[in-house]
């Protein structure tokens, strides 16, 4: 356990992933695809790299599975924030758009 | 190797990481601050999501030039373990060597960062308008590149400060807690750019 942080794992082709993954990641905005499935794509991609960052570079890997729990924490957390949020937000969202044009230009109006 | 000499420094041993408190405590701090980046994302998708005029990011902000600081960050991430690497090896001109590099690396960032706003700014996207849709854009972009980019300058401070401790010591296995603890940031500085890429100037 002590000398696990020793095993070296292979960084190059980590980081070969993580730079194939952005190219592909640049790629597919460009794709002539449906925008939600763009956005769905884009997530997963991200959250891939993430993972291979906290994997590898950052060890989780190595470390005791109690660690990958306190390293995901913040990412439940997050979910929950959005989830939270999202009743309210959709309920703003539809005033705006139901006032029409009037509301888009609401923000400029702090300039 | 290394690690006998640390179980000799600090005796008692965390369950979790049994190498030293303070990687578990580094972990923690982590994890708060990505609750704090992951309250800032959560509400920048939640202000794009109720804004009717939103800019499409791509036409405000291009991405080239984030593309390009994206690798250089992946970059300095295994210029990181590479230190790591080679001081668990005993090497340690290198290893300050590649600590040195990352820290350039990360100097690189920044200046790029401080490039691209000043083109931005200069193109009229400010922390209060934006001349292609919702004020709040510009405020929610300036926010958590802003916060980032905080933590890439800290992260600087720390590698030189870490690569002058262990140059300054001439036993690597007493150091080697301290940069893999230093790694442990600077990958995280990595990890939360690797989302606002995707989320601020991708989708």
């Amino acid at each position: 356990m002590a000398t696990a942080a020793h095993k070296h794992p292979n960084y190059m082709a980590v980081f070969w992933w993580l730079a194939i993954l952005t190219v592909v990641e640049i790629g597919v905005v460009f794709l002539p695809i449906g925008k939600i499935l763009i956005a769905v794509l884009l997530c997963a991609f991200a959250v891939a790299k993430a993972a291979l960052v906290a994997a590898y570079f950052m060890h989780l890997k190595f470390e005791t599975r109690t660690m990958t729990w306190i390293a995901v924490t913040p990412v439940a957390i997050a979910i929950l924030l959005i989830l939270v949020i999202m009743p309210d937000s959709f309920a703003v969202s539809k005033k705006t758009t139901g006032s029409g044009k009037a509301a888009a230009t609401a923000p400029a109006e702090q300039k | 190797m290394s690690q006998a000499a640390s179980h000799a420094v600090e005796p008692a041993e965390t369950p979790l990481t049994p190498e030293s408190w303070g990687k578990l405590g580094m972990w923690i701090f982590l994890a708060g601050d990505a609750v704090g980046f992951g309250v800032l994302l959560a509400g920048y998708g939640i202000m794009r999501a109720t804004s009717a005029d939103w800019p499409n990011p791509y036409d405000a902000l291009g991405i080239n030039l984030t593309a390009a600081m994206t690798f250089l960050l992946i970059c300095s991430s295994v210029t990181m373990v590479k230190a790591l690497e080679w001081l668990g090896k005993g090497d340690r001109a290198r290893a300050v060597k590649y600590l040195l590099v990352t820290a350039f690396g990360g100097t690189i960032f920044v200046s790029l960062q401080a490039y691209e706003w000043t083109h931005l700014i200069n193109n009229g996207l400010l922390i209060n308008a934006n001349p292609w849709g919702a004020a709040l854009f510009g405020t929610s972009f300036y926010l958590v590149t802003g916060f980032h980019g905080l933590h890439v300058t800290a992260g600087v401070i720390y590698l030189l400060v870490i690569a002058r401790y262990v140059a300054n010591r001439p036993n690597p296995s007493t150091t080697y807690n301290a940069v893999e603890i230093c790694g442990l940031y600077w990958h995280f500085v990595d990890l939360v750019w690797i989302m606002v890429f995707t989320f601020l100037y991708l989708l």
